[in-house]
């Protein structure tokens, strides 16, 4: 029918309609606060940070270790059998190279987020597409040298700084070998 | 076929005010594990799609049907989120399996209600941005205009209202998933404080944390998997206008044409004899005589007679709220609608225990969204 | 089953700020959508809706808010959400309206304004994350993408100067849609590799825009369809499949949820061999290297080799396997939910041979649309024939 239509609804506005006051609005900023329950799982994976270990689960009926630790393992709807702790060491399963924060300020040395499959966590193979990976940063490294596949280790806060939080482990570098 | 649609298993946890012990996740997970061992199915293998109800802002999370399989069995399947309370989701799973799509159906709801510290700012970002927002006031407003003009225009009086209160809560005394189970007076209750006067505080839900599971089959596989299926004879959903300014304040036409899409489905023509027993919407004790005027199980303006007279109570001719509603048992959020179908169903299969009903077929359960909403669902149950 | 028809569709133009509210959007698509079938909204008995998370409104509830511009007063009305895949969804949720007996005239629209949240969309984003084990790592929502587009191209050895082609021959398409943003009839693969870096791979030209826009269609069971269309467009497969959310415990090379979703759906149209049966292809193109990865995902490429489509030219318009003739969300613009509903309606007029200078040549019979979203997770596919 668009061949049919002559005309479309939708009027752009431009910057300059903001600019110069031609277009109203109202500004509301939201107030929306959280004090969420770690529960059981989560709160072993907290906990562990803050003594400097990293926590896995262990699901015996897939044979599978994975990070963050849960109570339920999602493929087979069976419980965890036991947490695993994992070494802080792994293999850069992916990355990339960001040039802007989270709320889009343009910064000249990269953030490098990058998952990162943990040693003694599960891995990728012709069975298996679960692999024992987490979300965070590289750095104490040159940009253009991280390659996928790179070795890495977590560097932690001091341990009467860390909180139990995922920022206790402050990043991961590469591991010199 | 696929017409009839039936609920062959239901799980539940939580139903406190704080459940600091579990995250949502293994919340969910504890009232999932109880429904799939009820209905006898592995959600691996048997469940053919998962149907969740949630808001992100209740959840705090932006896109929040993303964290929704894991704890339900649901990974790698037809997993979807309806912003919709829990009878919308149940209408949802309800649709899918008269497709002939899916055979099973499961339909998820929850509330961390416990974990939000700004609930009343939250629920006031459901206000107009621009034409109600900027006058910053409490959303709770809303139930107090609607329960001014409500009395108003039908002639019930606030002591029919803090009624409510003392029956809904005294009933919730023979729940165990109930937080606010109380023998109160009706002084005790009109001269709690105000909160949106006329509305009072305890006339008001309190919210709760708590998550209802329910498992839902077509016709042949509900009869293979249980021989107590209860059957959704009906289910029917409306909304009437979001705006403040032009809204039907005193009567619930969106209710109204809910009801009717539920009845026409289960043949139902006078629902004060046909059905035996309501779980219907008290998140403001006003709401429920107004919801029982607007399903048409009195005329206009008659339910707080009625109400006085004993008819809605546990031992009445029409009892309402038998689990004591929201106000005995708290308000789930997004999963309001689900935890009154439970309760239906409980009472259809004569397991609810020392608040059973007898001798009951025919249950009604209705939804409202909450201020400042005018969006209700409608159910009938049978067993 | 019923058999349900598409039988009518209206767009708004996809602008980066509109005048108009998120209720005037929806109304002015719904609005078109029933002057293409000659309907009134008294003819419709339910209104599916959907939009992409509250947080870029930030209003609560979003759907109830916007439900009387999408023409739901006294109308059932429901909202389903499945992150970026919502637009595909909607049609989906209409399917299932009617499909299920329950409704025979239903109208679907799908609306976003992205515009509204200040003062950049994308920092909206920050919330989709884990609360626990990733927000606290600050991570804007370009990672996941370039996280994703850098495990592709390297274990295939794909190059960024071929995946740029895709953005290329997206945004030219869009120059023939009336509705577009960046439509870009002369753009070269050298505009692409020279545009910004944002988080390498990405790049500016790699990423849609965000926008501000609405889509709506008019669903209809088969014996009303037939009586107020002789050109019904039927959907003949749905499809939908969500992955964990635990996104780094498994492989972002390969979407098994869009093969999945893929999969239900050809089973459902009783397709057995996709790249013979399917004639144009609307899969969701937020990123240049997404459309390769869901046209693997659907079957209509082998894993790593969707590039060949566009360097052989089997893509192009005029080619064996058009894919995103619209100009897709690189070239038509992206928001969110509207920009899946727009597959939907760009299939619709390419089916009725009513897709003006878009038209694919050879009256295509059948098409797919796909949709994508959440944390690299959830496939929704249509197929549509008539």
């Amino acid at each position: 029918m668009t061949s049919r239509f002559k005309s479309f609804p939708g009027t752009s506005l431009s910057e300059e309609d903001f600019a110069q006051g031609e277009v109203l609005f109202v500004h509301d900023a939201l107030k929306a606060e959280y004090a969420r329950d770690t529960g059981v799982g989560i709160g072993a994976y907290l906990a562990g940070l803050r003594r400097g270990v990293i926590l896995g689960s262990y699901c015996s009926h897939c044979r599978k270790t994975v990070v963050p630790p849960r109570v339920v393992c999602e493929w087979c709807f069976r419980p965890m059998s036991e947490y695993v702790p994992l070494r802080d060491t792994g293999v850069v399963n992916t990355f990339s190279l960001c040039y802007v924060t989270w709320d889009v300020q343009r910064i000249s040395q990269p953030e490098i987020p990058a998952v990162i499959v943990l040693d003694g966590a599960s891995t990728l193979s012709e069975t298996s597409v679960v692999m024992g990976g987490i979300l965070h940063k590289l750095s104490e490294v040159d940009p253009k040298a991280v390659r996928i596949g790179m070795r890495v280790r977590a560097v932690w806060k001091p341990p009467e700084e860390r909180q139990g939080a995922i920022t206790d482990i402050l990043y991961f570098k590469p591991i010199e070998e | 076929m696929n017409e009839r649609v039936a609920i062959v298993g239901v799980g539940w946890a939580g139903f406190r005010p704080k459940t600091p012990d579990l995250s949502y996740k293994e919340m969910i997970y504890q009232a999932a594990v109880r429904a799939y061992h009820d209905a006898k199915v592995d959600p691996r293998t048997d469940v053919d799609s998962f149907v969740t109800v949630a808001e992100d802002f209740h959840e705090g999370t932006s896109i929040a049907d993303e964290y929704t399989p894991d704890q339900l069995g649901a990974v790698m399947k037809p997993m979807q989120t309806i912003t919709g309370d829990g009878l919308h989701g149940l209408a949802t799973a309800v649709m899918l399996v008269r497709t002939g799509l899916c055979r099973i159906v499961v339909v998820e709801g929850h509330s961390k209600a416990s974990n939000i510290l700004t609930l009343d700012s939250i629920t006031a970002y459901a206000q107009d941005p621009v034409l109600n927002r900027p006058l910053r006031l409490n959303t709770h407003m809303v139930a107090g205009l609607e329960m001014n003009r409500y009395l108003h225009e039908s002639g019930t009086d606030e002591e029919a209202c803090a009624a409510v209160v003392v029956k809904n809560r005294r009933n919730a005394l023979r729940n165990p998933l109930t937080s606010f189970g109380a023998d109160l007076t009706l002084d005790e209750v009109l001269a709690g404080p105000p909160l949106a006067w006329p509305l009072g505080v305890h006339q008001t839900a309190r919210p709760v944390d708590g998550a209802v599971v329910m498992v839902l089959a077509n016709e042949q596989v509900a009869r293979s998997l249980t021989d107590r299926p209860i059957w959704i004879a009906g289910i029917g959903w409306c909304n009437d206008t979001p705006s403040l300014e032009s809204r039907s304040w005193a009567t619930l036409p969106y209710l109204e044409q809910a009801a009717h899409m539920a009845y026409r489905q289960a043949g139902i023509r006078t629902p004060f004899e046909e059905i035996d027993f309501a779980e219907i919407d008290d998140t403001y004790a006003y709401k429920e005589l107004q919801s029982i005027e607007a399903l048409g199980l009195c005329g206009f303006g008659e339910a707080g007679a009625l109400l006085k007279e004993g008819v809605f109570d546990l031992d009445g001719a029409f009892p309402v709220n038998a689990s004591g509603g929201s106000l005995g048992a708290g308000h789930l959020l997004d999963a309001t609608g689900l935890h009154r179908a439970l309760e239906a169903v409980l009472q259809l299969r004569g397991e609810a225990g020392a608040h059973q009903l007898e001798d009951v077929q025919v249950a009604l359960v209705q939804s409202w969204r909450g201020v400042p909403t005018t969006s209700g669902a409608v159910a009938v149950l049978t067993n | 089953m019923r058999k349900v028809a598409v039988i009518g569709a209206g767009m708004t133009k996809f602008v980066r700020r509109a005048l108009e509210t998120p209720k005037e959007l929806a109304w002015e698509a719904a609005k078109m959508a029933l002057e293409s079938c000659e309907l009134t909204m008294k003819d419709i008995d339910a209104v599916c809706f959907g939009t992409a998370p509250d947080a870029f409104d930030g209003v609560h509830m979003n759907g109830e808010y916007v439900s009387d511009g999408a023409g739901a007063w006294r109308k059932p009305f429901m909202r389903a959400f499945v992150g970026g895949g919502t637009g595909v969804f909607s049609s989906i949720q209409g399917w299932y309206h009617v499909a299920s007996g329950m409704f025979d005239v239903v109208l679907v629209v799908a609306e976003e304004k992205m515009s509204s949240f200040y003062p950049h969309a994308q920092a909206a984003f920050l919330t989709i994350f884990d609360n626990f084990t990733e927000r606290p790592l600050k991570p804007n929502l370009l990672w996941i993408f370039a996280l994703e587009m850098n495990r592709y191209m390297t274990t295939y050895g794909l190059k960024k100067e071929d995946i740029a082609r895709v953005a290329v021959q997206h945004k030219r398409n869009a120059a023939d849609h009336p509705c577009a943003m960046l439509g870009e009839p002369n753009i070269t693969v050298e505009d692409v590799l020279n545009s910004e870096v944002l988080a390498w791979p990405v790049q500016r030209l790699d990423v849609s825009p965000i926008s501000d826009g609405a889509v709506a269609i008019v669903m209809a069971a088969e014996h009303v369809a037939k009586r107020l269309t002789d050109k019904p467009v039927w959907i003949e497969g749905v499809g939908w499949n969500l992955d964990t959310a635990y996104w780094t415990n498994r492989d972002l090379v390969y979407p098994r949820y869009v093969e999945y979703a893929a999969r239900m759906a050809y089973e459902m149209a009783g397709i057995k061999e996709p790249r013979k049966e399917i004639h144009i292809a609307e899969p969701y193109d937020p990123f240049d290297y997404k459309v390769l990865h869901h046209l693997e995902g659907l079957q209509l490429a082998d894993r790593g080799k969707a590039i060949e489509l566009y360097l052989d030219g089997t893509a192009a318009r005029d080619g064996n396997l058009p894919v995103c003739p619209s100009g897709g969300l690189l070239g038509v613009g992206n928001p969110i939910a509207a920009a899946g509903l727009m597959k939907i309606a760009e299939l619709f007029w390419q089916l009725r041979g009513e897709a003006g200078a878009r038209q694919v040549p050879g009256n295509p019979r059948r098409g797919v649309a796909q949709a994508w979203g959440d944390l690299m997770q959830i496939g929704t596919v249509v197929v549509m024939g008539r």
